[in-house]
């Protein structure tokens, strides 16, 4: 860069002629990039084609349902798009979806991995939305990340379907018009998982509490205490625990001391899996405090959770939003068409992703439109079945869907690896139902971008 | 007279960062890079990565907590959103205010040691950061579920002016530009110019030499009578209140701020950027921080289906072979990619992607003049050890 091979007139009045040309060019894509001129909503898919974004933890604690979500897209996908046996479309109580996409699009999807961090997951939706064009995009294994990309999504006007998401925020302080959840929630849990803990357990029981500390760790805390409370178990501690903490030692020790004689592990995924681990082999459940066997609950059970906590789950209870044993119609639709793509049975998150993916599809479908305002409509208040948990509503106040909570408990006796929970009991949905206003929030209007 | 007081190599210089940054879209959309998160997220860390480089690059002071001031940064910012404006710059100033107070406190304590052992101070202020935030003061932080808007923040300012209420969650703006999508990318895009400009002039000052004079000996410095630790404590307020600039300018484009920015892979992520790029070089910071993000975002995005696509011109069992063996490097594998990158330029040109091109542009130079003198040795600023 010598002086001689400058060819450059740097002269204010050049310069000025210059700059005024760079800003030019450079907000050209400006003018090209605003989609207010080209379509009536974000991301209007124009060809014979629409997208979807699959935005799941691949990597993190919950990868491994990161990884079942995916595979349950994958399979949603090709039912949509009328490859493979078809599965809950089948059962679906909507018979709208015909097999040849949606809107006579072809479906496609895009992936992203959250990391099971808020700003991943908001950066790789933002990338699918963005970039990839996705009019709507699913997923999420953590109540943190999905509240925070549900908001997003509201920001950028496209809708969110909600993968695997527990707490009652999602869906209560933190709901949003565009954000839709078929999961079931912690009031829900603490409503169905009370009165059977009553049953076996008595009312006069201390429980010491290790939670998750995050949102869905406050939520589960918070019901649970609120439902055994009020059946009159006291509540000696509750201790909040990292997220992805590994080792948990430091946290069971302390209950040995405490006078409970009940443990409420408000973990999941890897976190419950090694809690749970730590917690038997420190030999809690062999202990006997006040004049009572020692047990351990754990609210929200999975089979993956279930299967890598191995003969320590045995007995305990928790409760599920579906269960691969199920025997109506929809889930063993659902089962034989997983089962023969990958070779073992479905898990929750893979069913709620699943019924997630149509649920959208049908809605756009009926509504004729994948506009998000036009989209959420048909999906308010809309009654179905047919898709592994009987009737089922997505309620119109809080974009939650209202069905039945199956009670599970640990198998003593398993017969395979996959037959790891037995159902104890499937708690009615008017026992699990509430006001909309109880746990506060607002929909605000939809947002079409 | 001397047009913004710098010379005329400099000038050139920040003509070709401004014309890149303008054309950012146009450049980035071949490869697959065009649209305007991914040119927000190089433009913030590109600013990011400039304050960090200020510190590293000029005092040789290598900070392994610097995403402590982003996170703080980040969080000032949002609750600037949620009780003051939506306008981005009381938000933005406010940041880098709050970048500058912490990075007094810390640099005040840390500064009084060097090497490794101020490494080793700055990552545990990191991690006391990271940890009260994740926990200890969630009715600030709001936790691991990371601080959000909400529609019935107090925003006073908004209030004052008669800004309506809507039921609608309030979008951040700049006197009515939108902070999302280009207009962000373009706003983040003139702090990042700015930045640049300022680290420039700092580069260039009697002040940055003394910086230089402290990493290449800084007892030689304290023998001859010069008292270094203003001057390193200047060079890590102005770091960290960058910093805090970036973290204000990510809540500006995207209002949410979680813990996990303040962890320390974030504050490692910040040094490999520098190194990648070149230490101590004007442009290099910015150029790793756009390779890493480039990686993060769209390498990690390549699923199994792509790769058949890409390799779709090959006989079918081979297409599967190739595809599953370069699955191992995309996707969740692209942290494996980066590593052997960054080894490779380690080893092979430890000044960084910026000695690359150096001497890319110096063989050029030879060969356009052979009967001219030998081209100077790559500049001053080039010539950094990446160990330091």
């Amino acid at each position: 860069m010598s002086n001689k091979k400058t060819p450059i007139d740097t002269s204010k009045r050049n310069l000025l002629k210059g700059t005024a040309g760079i800003i030019a060019a450079g907000s050209m894509p400006l003018v090209f990039s605003n989609k207010a001129f080209a379509a009536s909503y974000r991301n209007e898919p124009k060809g014979g084609t629409v997208t979807f974004g699959f935005n799941v933890p691949q990597t993190g604690a919950y990868a491994d349902e990161g990884a079942d979500e995916l595979r349950a897209y994958k399979l949603a996908v090709q039912h949509i798009n009328g490859e493979g046996d078809g599965g809950m479309l089948n059962t679906f109580s909507s018979k709208t979806l015909k097999g040849n996409g949606v809107n006579g699009k072809k479906v496609v999807y895009v992936t992203g991995d959250t990391q099971t961090k808020s700003d991943a997951a908001r950066a790789s939706a933002k990338r699918m939305i963005e970039k990839d064009g996705a009019v709507m995009i699913t997923g999420g294994s953590s109540s943190g990340v999905a509240i925070a990309v549900q908001g997003l999504c509201q920001e950028a006007g496209v809708i969110f379907m909600a993968g695997l998401t527990h707490s009652n925020d999602t869906t209560g302080k933190d709901k949003r018009a565009n954000g839709f959840r078929h999961f079931f929630n912690t009031e829900m849990t603490g409503a169905a998982l009370a009165p059977v803990l009553k049953n076996n357990y008595g009312t006069d029981r201390v429980a010491y509490h290790l939670t998750a500390d995050y949102t869905w760790g406050w939520s589960q805390e918070g019901s649970i205490r609120k439902y055994t409370e009020a059946m009159g178990w006291k509540t000696s501690q509750a201790v909040k625990t990292p997220v992805g903490a590994g080792d948990f030692s430091q946290y069971i020790t302390p209950v040995l001391n405490s006078g409970a004689d009940v443990l409420v592990l408000n973990h999941y995924g890897k976190d419950m899996v090694n809690s749970l681990t730590q917690a038997v082999q420190f030999g809690l459940r062999d202990k006997q405090v006040n004049g009572k066997d020692f047990t351990i609950v754990v609210p929200l059970y999975s089979r993956l959770m279930a299967a890598g906590a191995g003969d320590n789950v045995k007995g305990i209870f928790g409760s599920t939003n579906w269960h691969w044993s199920l025997q109506d119609a929809g889930s063993k639709a659902f089962v034989k068409s997983f089962g023969q793509a990958y070779g073992f049975p479905p898990s929750q998150a893979a069913h709620t992703t699943y019924c997630q993916a149509v649920l959208y599809a049908d809605a756009c479908q009926r509504a004729g439109s994948f506009k998000p305002s036009a989209v959420g409509a048909a999906l308010e208040g809309f009654k179905f079945d047919g898709l592994g948990n009987g009737p089922t509503e997505y309620r119109a106040e809080d974009h939650q869907c209202f069905k039945d909570v199956l009670v599970v408990k640990g198998k003593e006796n398993p017969s395979s690896k996959f037959d790891v929970l037995e159902v104890v009991e499937v708690t009615p949905r008017s026992q699990v139902e509430y006001k909309p206003s109880m746990l506060g929030g607002e929909l605000g209007p939809f947002n079409n971008g | 007279m001397k047009w913004l007081n710098i010379d005329k190599s400099d000038r050139l210089l920040l003509i070709v960062f401004v014309l890149a940054v303008l054309l950012g879209p146009v450049i980035m959309t071949p490869i697959g890079g065009g649209y305007p998160d991914l040119l927000q997220k190089f433009a913030i860390f590109g600013v990011f990565a400039i304050g960090f480089n200020i510190l590293f690059g000029l005092t040789g002071y290598l900070s392994f907590g610097h995403a402590a001031f982003l996170g703080i940064g980040s969080y000032t910012a949002v609750w600037a959103f949620k009780l003051l404006t939506m306008n981005v710059v009381p938000a933005i100033i406010l940041a880098t205010v709050m970048g500058g107070v912490f990075a007094l406190a810390i640099g005040f304590v840390a500064l009084r040691r060097s090497g490794i052992y101020f490494s080793i101070l700055t990552l545990a202020f990191a991690q006391m950061s990271y940890n009260l935030a994740y926990s200890v003061l969630t009715p600030i932080t709001n936790g691991e579920t990371g601080l959000q808007l909400r529609q019935h923040d107090a925003r006073v300012i908004d209030g004052l002016f008669g800004v309506e209420r809507t039921d609608a969650l309030p979008t951040t703006e700049l006197f009515g530009l939108s902070m999302s999508g280009w207009s962000g990318y373009y706003v983040c895009g003139v702090v990042l110019i700015i930045t640049f400009f300022i680290s420039l002039r700092i580069f260039r000052s009697p002040f940055g030499m003394m910086l230089r004079a402290i990493k290449s000996n800084q007892n030689r410095l304290s023998y001859t009578g010069v008292n270094t630790r203003p001057y390193t404590l200047a060079a890590f307020v102005i770091s960290g209140m960058i910093a805090g600039l970036a973290g204000g300018l990510m809540a500006a484009t995207d209002p949410l701020a979680g813990a996990e920015r303040m962890q320390w892979t974030a504050s490692g992520e910040i040094v490999l950027m520098t190194i990648l790029g070149g230490a101590g070089t004007l442009v290099g910071p910015v150029i790793g921080a756009g390779v890493i993000k480039y990686f993060e975002n769209i390498f990690s995005a390549f699923n199994h289906d792509i790769l058949l696509n890409v390799f779709s011109f090959l006989p079918e069992a081979l297409q599967q072979a190739a595809a599953t063996f370069f699955g191992l490097f995309v996707g969740e594998g692209w942290h494996l990619t980066l590593g052997a990158l960054f080894m490779l330029i380690v080893i092979f040109l430890p000044g960084g992607l910026m000695e690359g091109v150096n001497r890319i542009l110096n063989m050029i130079r030879r060969r356009s003049s052979s009967s001219g003198p030998p081209a100077p040795a790559p500049a001053a600023d080039a010539s950094v050890k990446a160990g330091e």
